[in-house]
């Protein structure tokens, strides 16, 4: 079978050619220890006395999770190899490089891998004396019925951003990780692909999508959806998924929402835009109010075709961590 | 007959060919009810391994904890924590030998059972690598030749075709598992028959 085309120069090399490109963009605001050349950290962030957040994952989601490291956000990223969680040892360096004392919180999607990688990091942690904490993100709510079991997707961004805001306000670790796991139980996410993605090693789709399908509640790694159907309208696709959101999370009218319409990477804003005129219609009628917005690509799976859409169920202590002022390399507010 | 360090040292580096080849074959199995990169992982890690030992001078349990670390530090993912943890437990479980007889390899095959399932926390019937690893350390234990542990492991790999996948990345896709080999199973059974083969030379 013909390779799918990448502007790549070695399947094996991506990741690490990637990120000397983003360092060298972005040297004013990120650096990496010497020693640790999967750890980022951000510059301006880290601080005595301020909790540090660290977050990671496998590579091939960007920005996520590596642009939304600065002031403000994460202070620093492990980061693996595509689609694969980061070892334990990157986690430990950038957790080390931005300790400022007050303990650390690694935040990461729900996946049996990073699981496993980054609990090892907290032990390696716990022998260096320092605490660590974990908060996983499972905002995906066609994952499964067990939000336990739920995989972490785009909702991560608000997520993320609320425990970067409570952290940079210099909260102690209790209230951060309490933050952060209430701003993960109020966020929901649902998308559909379109099309597979590939592997740069493989440059072989990873899974067979027919022209006229899509995948119905897919991941972010080109893992499956839980449904296959056939290819309907942008609205109609809106629909389904907004019908699933809003059954779950129950909110009384009047309550205020932030919502997230994102590419899985070739989807362009064009469609985005369309999906959001249909988001904006429903959230009214169902009397929802829109706080805020975020229309893009936040949380990619290579060059798939799809997108998700999330909401965030706000309150009076959420819209402030929303809303406060960050500085990243991929996403700055304020 | 004696396995030495040169010749666990050589059986990496056979480990290593193997995930090579079988590389796109397996990303094309985990493509189906993974994410696509189980071959890429098991590729990169036994490389890893095996370069991270081979100038290495030291017992068997220093090859083996060498190749833990190589494995994990270049993979990450699932498979590097399970694995790194099954090839300590090996070390623990041969010591700190510079050779031992070559029937002690069944010894080697229930400590990364173990290991992997100390890590990951599986059971058999999850439709995990545990399914196939698991009945080879049971073969392994119970004194079984070489044949009949890498056929316990092909058995237990070919029983997770009809599973429902309950652990791991496949357990959010519900009956759409169904009919397909767990691709942490497949490699399991290569890794198997590479050591099964060893022991039988």
């Amino acid at each position: 079978m013909a390779l799918t085309q990448k502007l790549i120069n070695e399947g094996n090399a991506t990741v690490d050619e990637m990120l000397d490109g983003i360092l060298a963009v972005h040297s004013d605001t990120l650096w990496r220890p010497s020693h640790a050349p999967r750890a980022v950290i951000a510059k301006h962030g880290p601080r005595s006395g301020k909790v540090a957040l660290i977050i990671g994952g496998g590579s091939g989601h960007e920005p996520t999770f590596i642009g939304f490291v600065g002031k403000g956000l994460a202070d620093g990223v492990a980061v693996g190899n595509v689609f694969a969680s980061p070892p334990p040892q990157p986690a430990v360096d950038a957790a080390l490089a931005a300790n400022g004392g007050a303990g650390v919180l690694f935040m990461y999607g729900n996946y049996a891998g990073d699981v496993m990688n980054f609990d090892m990091a907290m032990d390696m942690l716990e022998m260096e004396g320092v605490e660590a904490r974990t908060v996983l993100t499972t905002d995906d709510i066609a994952s499964s019925p067990d939000i336990s079991k739920r995989r972490g997707v785009a909702g991560n961004v608000f997520i993320f951003k609320a425990a970067g805001a409570a952290a940079d306000l210099m909260m102690p670790i209790d209230e951060v990780e309490r933050i952060a796991r209430h701003a993960n139980a109020r966020t929901y996410t649902m998308g559909v692909a379109l099309s597979s993605c590939s592997l740069p090693q493989t440059r072989q789709p990873s899974f067979d999508l027919p022209a006229g399908e899509m995948e119905i509640g897919m991941g972010i790694h080109g893992e499956p959806g839980v449904r296959r159907g056939p290819l309907r309208t942008a609205n109609e696709v809106t629909d389904e998924i907004l019908d699933t959101i809003l059954k779950e999370m129950n909110a009384p009218k009047g309550a205020r929402v932030a919502v997230l319409v994102n590419s899985l990477g070739a989807t362009p804003l064009m469609e985005l835009y369309i999906l959001y005129k249909r988001v904006a219609e429903r959230l009214a009628e169902a009397g929802l109010e829109i706080h805020s917005s975020l229309v893009g690509p936040y949380c990619t799976s290579l060059d798939m075709a799809g997108a998700s859409i999330t909401i965030m169920h706000l309150d009076d202590e959420l819209i402030p961590l929303i809303d406060h002022p960050c500085d990243c390399a991929m996403f700055r507010q304020g | 007959m004696d396995f030495s360090t040169s010749d666990l040292k050589h059986l990496f580096v056979r480990l290593a060919a193997r995930m090579s080849t079988e590389r796109d074959a397996l990303c094309a199995l985990d493509g189906v009810i993974g994410d696509g990169d189980h071959g890429i992982a098991m590729e990169q890690g036994m490389k890893a391994a095996a370069d991270q030992i081979q100038s290495l001078d030291g017992s068997l349990q220093d090859v083996f904890n060498a190749a833990a670390k190589g494995f994990l530090n270049a993979v990450g993912a699932s498979s590097g924590p399970l694995y790194a943890t099954g090839f300590l437990r090996a070390g623990k479980a041969v010591g700190p030998r510079l050779a031992m007889p070559k029937d002690d390899l069944r010894l080697v095959i229930v400590a990364i059972r173990d290991g992997i399932q100390h890590r990951g926390k599986a059971e058999p019937g999850q439709k995990t690598m545990i399914d196939a690893w698991h009945p080879a350390a049971e073969a392994a234990a119970a004194g079984a030749t070489p044949t009949s542990i890498l056929a316990a492991a092909k058995d237990g790999m070919e029983a997770t075709k009809p599973m429902l996948a309950t652990l791991g990345r496949a357990s959010r896709l519900g009956e759409r598992v169904i009919g397909h080999a767990d691709p942490g199973s497949v490699s399991a059974v290569m890794i198997i028959e590479e050591i099964t083969l060893e022991m039988a030379h």
